[in-house]
């Protein structure tokens, strides 16, 4: 049969929460479009319903991932990488189409975050040593700081980057051991949705990453106020939205990360995601525990130890 | 001793009788029941129906802790969440009992006296129910001696599977009498009676029998309380009551975990016993985690945010 008498098979795009594939709760969907105004699919409205099982996915799965070993975690997210590597062309595809960036641009892109996930996953088992470590204190004490997980975390992202800057809110969160749920680019969720596919085969397990797609407005609010998350990330909110999304996350004293560079539309247009970028968004959501532990009187035996 | 019913005297008057009664009921229609049950859990109870569902289940749940691991230390904490099971919103109603095993009987009546709540103790040889019977009436006496104002006993199931059913009668019979003036709720555990035909059989030997409520299941076995066994049990209460008269209780237990469960449960008693079952008296959730799940939605109406596992205490 030649290729023009084929029927097309259409993709039906879902959401990624706690290791399944649903579609929206309240059953809506819009549609999505690329950058010339083209129909592209129809993705999920998430409803703050499915937010909310996000998040029930999101706090179950973390005992487990913030118990797993560093190592481990470095081996899941670099299985993360091997399975984005076998599937580039999709995701060459689906970028090129949602942000309008020719073929080798949109490759250049997926490329970079092929590596993100590569330099995050060597990030796991360091982390501790830079951002923890014996504190020099003046009494007889080991003093050890050691960063935690926060625990469950929101996060928004970019609303123009829709795959490199996902990658580069994402993986620094899980990195350390957190859980996340995720609301993709409101205009570019394929790119998300997508990925969902490749963290379901990567080894990570169901409900260390939810991600949802929809309005961003009437999905954060709710995970804002929510009393069970734990922090979150304000990337992709425009500024007026930000600062309501700030005075909701004070309730139960949330980490809250807001990007100096937000621009009053959210757009992140401004930032460079191909940057390298740091350790900022690995250390914004971790705990540090600090342990006292005497050293025995020193003066009694009269050695040091 | 207490006497059947008039209605179903002759039932009861010899083992043959009781048989043929028994296997006299209509069989039951598994697809349409399971049907019935599933399409009454469709309805949406939102805003203040809500509201008046969650509180209502709050004050039906039979709270309760079987396990070997229980200290007194454990059955008073429990006790106290029963009386407050919400500390901070005093509104938050109380819950119906607190299920405790023998032993800690007198604990949680020492703990709960004066509050309202009512202390249930599980008895016969709970969960298996393979004791001689003067021992399950021993055990029996100790849990009224010890406080209890609530018996739930189980039923010989290896009596009842066998064709046996005047043992498992004059069992409940004889429990009854030891109870005094303890309400007696009866436990077929329907999980293991294999059919829907024997849940029902088992149902009617127990109202014949004179119990003040019947209960589908321990919380012990792999298949406990589902909307569809509560439904057949239901019904069952609704046409005892038709015939003779003699309103009986309901209780499901083991498995009922969310609100959204709690809440199906509750549609299927309005629209199965009617209304006159929405009380604690006639209706109970044996359950323990599903209680945090309630109050986490209470929260969540008065609020308007989602709650946590972190503002409900740990059991």
């Amino acid at each position: 049969m030649s290729e023009q008498n084929r029927l097309g098979v259409f993709k039906t795009y879902k959401l990624y929460v706690g290791g399944k594939f649903p579609r929206s709760e309240s059953g809506r969907v819009y549609e999505v479009t690329d950058s010339k105004g083209q129909w592209l699919a129809n993705a999920p409205q998430s409803s703050r319903k499915d937010a909310r099982d996000a998040v029930v996915a999101a706090r179950k799965a973390f005992g487990g991932w913030s118990g797993a070993t560093a190592y481990n975690r470095g081996q899941v997210l670099y299985r993360v990488a091997e399975m984005l590597e076998g599937r580039k062309e999709q995701f060459v595809r689906e970028v090129a189409a949602s942000e309008g960036l020719s073929k080798s641009k949109a490759a250049a892109v997926v490329d970079a975050a092929i590596d993100r996930w590569v330099w995050y996953a060597g990030w796991t088992d360091k982390i501790g040593q830079i951002s923890g470590g014996a504190n020099p204190v003046a009494g007889p004490f080991f003093n050890l700081s050691t960063p935690e997980p926060t625990g469950v975390v929101t996060v928004l992202a970019p609303q123009k980057s829709s795959f490199l800057g996902l990658v580069s809110v994402i993986a620094p969160v899980i990195a350390t051991g957190n859980t996340a749920v995720v609301i993709a680019s409101a205009d570019a969720p394929l790119p998300a949705l997508s990925l969902g596919e490749v963290l379901a085969t990567s080894d990570l397990p169901g409900g260390v990453v939810n991600i949802l797609s929809g309005a961003t407005a009437e999905l954060a609010a709710p995970l804002a106020a929510h009393q069970d998350v734990n922090a979150i990330d304000l990337t992709g909110a425009g500024a007026e939205l930000a600062k309501e999304l700030e005075i909701a996350a004070a309730d139960n004293l949330k980490r809250v990360l807001r990007p100096l560079a937000a621009e009053a539309d959210g757009s992140d247009a401004s930032t460079d995601w191909l940057a390298a970028p740091g350790t900022h968004r690995l250390t914004a959501f971790l705990e540090t525990k600090t342990v006292w532990h005497p050293t025995g009187a020193l003066g009694a035996s009269g050695s040091s130890y | 001793m207490p006497t059947t019913a008039p209605a179903f005297s002759d039932a009861t008057a010899s083992d043959s009788a009781l048989r043929r009664f028994l296997f006299g009921l209509p069989g039951v229609d598994a697809v349409g029941l399971e049907a019935r049950a599933a399409s009454l859990g469709t309805r949406s109870i939102k805003t203040t129906a809500k509201a008046y569902a969650i509180d209502l289940a709050i004050s039906m749940i039979d709270l309760t802790t079987l396990e070997g691991a229980d200290t007194p230390g454990k059955v008073r904490a429990l006790a106290a969440k029963a009386v407050h099971p919400d500390p901070t919103d005093r509104t938050t109603p109380r819950t119906a009992a607190v299920c405790v095993y023998p032993d800690m009987a007198a604990t949680a009546a020492a703990a709960l006296a004066g509050s309202g709540v009512k202390v249930a103790s599980v008895a016969t040889a709970f969960p298996a129910g393979r004791a001689a019977l003067d021992i399950k009436l021993a055990d029996v006496r100790d849990a009224v001696a010890a406080g209890a104002d609530e018996i739930d006993m189980v039923i010989d199931r290896g009596a009842f599977l066998s064709g046996r059913f005047m043992k498992v009668y004059e069992e409940i019979l004889a429990v009854k009498a030891e109870c005094g003036t303890a309400r007696l709720k009866v436990i077929f555990e329907t999980g293991e009676l294999s059919t829907y035909d024997n849940i029902r059989r088992a149902s009617w030997l127990g109202m014949l029998a004179g119990a003040d409520f019947i209960k589908t299941s321990t919380g012990k076995v792999a298949t406990n309380a589902t909307p569809a066994n509560t439904l057949l049990m239901l019904e069952a209460v609704r046409d005892f009551r038709a015939q003779t008269g003699v309103q009986i209780g309901v209780k499901p237990a083991g498995g009922i975990r969310t609100t959204k469960d709690a809440v199906k449960f509750l549609v299927l008693v309005n629209e199965t016993a009617g209304e006159d079952w929405l009380d604690n008296h006639w209706f109970r959730f044996g359950a323990s985690s599903l209680l945090n799940d309630l109050l986490m939605q209470r929260q969540k109406l008065s609020t308007g945010r989602y709650s946590g596992p972190d503002y409900v205490t740990v059991d």
